[in-house]
């Protein structure tokens, strides 16, 4: 029995471990205490508001987010608007619509059922407006990561002058977390670049560990549920666990009084 | 089999019965003489039945939401773990559920490894048990490749390419797997008819195999032959049910940790990356439970003969039964063979590691090393330690200590075997 518990033991943790060893890159990824890790993390609902406050103004006029809704901002384990809010989020984006009945496609304000509206038509539209780089889709960025939300987190707050003897073509930046250094991406976050309407002071940090907050709940919207129900299952899944292990010892006792 | 005729009590049951014998079938299995001295490293095949149903019946479900196409399969899989009820868990489970099984195979190989299982005369068992794993490791791949993510497309496209390596014939052969000149729509659709072919392979190569398994029985921790039915075994119901519904259920609570609190750990984050063919990702690397293969692979300079290399590590396990000359089954007896074995499983392990790694210096000299190190282990440890190996005596049965010799029955209780 105890031999089990051993080599599970330790087969777990090598298969941890070498994903670790993958994943490890040569910087340190700055740390921050994320409310949504652990067993029975959570989002931060104030965080995820001010998040989305910092999605729609700095990062959605090049970022797309097309898995997500509307709808998705009021319901239970998001940001958790209020469904007038989230309506009137909605409202104020426009979508093309139809054919209507002249065969005509016409433009409509996006209701609850509308995915987040795109900033360009197409991938092709989105490099031309920015110098051939293509802003990634933000819906599972923070899973489409190694390093996840750490990474970015990091990236966001990791702009530096490049080191001596590093030169840099016009329109690229130095990023110390970034793979290869180089991002095409003008630093997008300074104290201050958005005003919380919570009081919330927005530094350059604060706004880093909202906006990340936000996409990590956009790429994992079930995330809290996952975890309630995760607990439960585990809880009940150790407690018969028990009972069949006496189940277990009471039949046997039958056969080892034999022996 | 070969069990005391069962008649049915119930008239209709008698009836039926004569007709279908599926209620003699059920007695069977239910009193199915099995050795007493089972340890937990024999629960695994009805940990392994349970994760082939999970997976399908996850799978199934999945089928019912996916979308084989190659511009909606990445958005159809986003679809499923916002919008469907439940459907982030169907699709943990389903993902995790591979590692899982493939977990739990190896553990089973290993096993099998260790107490001689795959001899005498039980080599059939072992050939479609090492057939199934020739299949989950098919239906895997193309498990894999369905979500349509970058590591999906550009695994789909370095494996395939492999069959490239055969003369004359592999250009035509890879298009043909293609159904194209490049990894592209007719290539998912396929690879979804055949992951969802597959499954129902190996559930019916599983019946063979449990049903190869019933014609001589369960090995067992000591190796011997027991006598059936014995003081040496224990009806299958309820002494082995209990204890493999035991470890089953240790066995959910790791896989509902995975499932629940790091879903995406045993994955690769590139998958979260719709497939582009026009970027290739930094390193392409394969799921965890076949990187010991990949390694193999990619320490051989030729492409062709990596190729051979790689199959052979798989299929000289099918010759495993002759190439083991020894008699003895339990490497509890074989004080030389143990140790090799313990080797074989860190060469493995080690294999795995540098398959995960980038191939070139240091790792790439590991991969030799442990690659030629596996097909010595077969091809010339194996054979030669069956006639040198000087083995401790066997005792007479599991439970009867050997007249003032040794090992006793001490020794078998303290569950030291």
């Amino acid at each position: 029995m105890r031999n089990i518990f051993k080599t599970s033991y330790l087969i777990i943790l090598l298969l941890v471990g070498t994903h670790e060893v993958n994943a490890a890159e040569k910087v340190k990824l700055l740390k921050t205490d994320w409310s949504f890790k652990g067993l029975f993390g959570k989002f931060d609902r104030g965080s995820l508001q001010r998040g989305y406050q910092v999605y729609t103004e700095v990062c959605s006029s090049c970022h797309s987010m097309k898995y997500v809704s509307y709808r998705n901002l009021f319901e239970p384990g998001g940001p958790e608007f209020t469904e007038d809010q989230a309506k009137a989020i909605a409202a104020s984006f426009e979508v093309t619509d139809g054919p209507n009945n002249d065969g005509e496609m016409f433009l409509r304000p996006a209701k609850l059922s509308d995915k987040f509206v795109m900033p360009f038509e197409n991938v092709k539209a989105a490099q031309a407006a920015n110098g051939g780089a293509y802003p990634p889709d933000m819906s599972v960025l923070a899973k489409a990561r190694s390093g996840g939300v750490d990474y970015i987190y990091s990236v966001l707050l990791g702009y530096e002058d490049p080191p001596s003897g590093i030169m840099l073509d016009n329109g690229v930046y130095y990023n110390k977390y970034m793979y290869g250094n180089n991002i095409k991406m003008s630093e997008p976050l300074s104290d201050g670049s958005v005003e919380y309407s919570d009081g919330t002071i927005a530094s350059k940090e604060q706004m880093a560990k909202d906006v990340t907050t936000f996409l990590m709940w956009a790429a994992e919207p079930h995330l809290e549920s996952r975890h309630k129900m995760g607990f439960k299952a585990i809880l009940y899944l150790i407690i018969l666990t028990i009972l069949v292990y006496f189940s277990m010892k009471k039949i046997w006792s039958r056969i080892e009084s034999e022996v | 089999m070969s069990d005391h005729e069962y008649i049915p009590k119930s008239k209709f049951g008698k009836w039926f019965n004569d007709r279908l014998p599926l209620l003699s079938l059920a007695s069977h299995l239910t009193d199915y003489p099995t050795p007493k001295n089972l340890n937990y490293w024999w629960t695994f095949g009805g940990i392994l039945t349970f994760c082939l149903i999970t997976q399908i019946v996850t799978g199934l479900t999945l089928a019912m939401h996916y979308i084989a196409h190659a511009d909606l399969a990445f958005e159809s899989v986003e679809h499923i773990m916002r919008d469907v009820n439940y459907g982030w868990l169907i699709r943990y489970i389903h993902a995790n559920g591979a590692s899982m099984f493939f977990l739990a195979v190896y553990i089973h190989i290993f096993r099998s490894l260790f107490y001689g299982s795959y001899k005498s005369p039980r080599e059939i068992i072992w050939i479609i048990g090492i057939i199934i794993y020739l299949l989950m490791m098919a239906a895997a791949f193309m498990g894999y490749v369905l979500p349509w993510g970058q590591m999906s497309f550009w695994g789909a496209t370095v494996i395939t390419n492999l069959f490239s390596a055969i003369p004359l014939v592999g250009e035509g052969i890879v298009n043909w797997l293609w159904g194209g000149y490049s990894v592209d729509n007719p290539t998912l659709t396929r690879f979804f008819t055949l992951h969802y072919l597959i499954p129902f392979l190996i559930l019916g190569l599983v019946v063979l195999h449990i049903w190869a398994l019933h014609i001589p029985g369960n090995n067992n921790p000591v190796g011997i032959d027991v006598k059936k039915p014995s003081k040496d075994t224990v009806p299958f119901h309820p002494y082995i049910v209990i204890k493999d519904a035991f470890a089953l259920l240790m066995f959910t609570i790791v896989f509902a940790f995975f499932v629940f609190y790091s879903p995406n750990i045993l994955g690769h984050a590139d998958n979260y990356i719709e497939a582009n063919p026009m970027v290739t990702p930094a390193h392409i690397v394969p799921e965890w439970y076949l990187l010991p293969f990949y390694a193999i692979l990619r320490s051989v300079p030729d492409k062709l003969m990596g190729v051979v290399a790689m199959l052979s590590a798989i299929l000289i396990l099918a010759a495993l039964p002759w190439l083991d000359t020894s008699k003895i089954r339990s490497a509890v007896f074989r004080p030389l063979y143990k140790q090799f074995y313990w080797i074989l499983l860190v060469d493995v392990l080690v294999l795995g590691y540098v398959g995960a790694m980038p191939a070139e210096g240091l790792y790439l000299l590991i991969a030799r090393v442990a690659t030629a190190y596996y097909f010595i282990h077969f091809l010339i440890i194996l054979p030669v330690l069956g006639f040198k190996e000087k083995t401790i005596p066997l005792p007479l049965s599991i439970t009867e200590p050997v007249l003032g010799g040794f090992p006793n029955a001490a020794i078998v209780k303290e569950k030291k075997v």
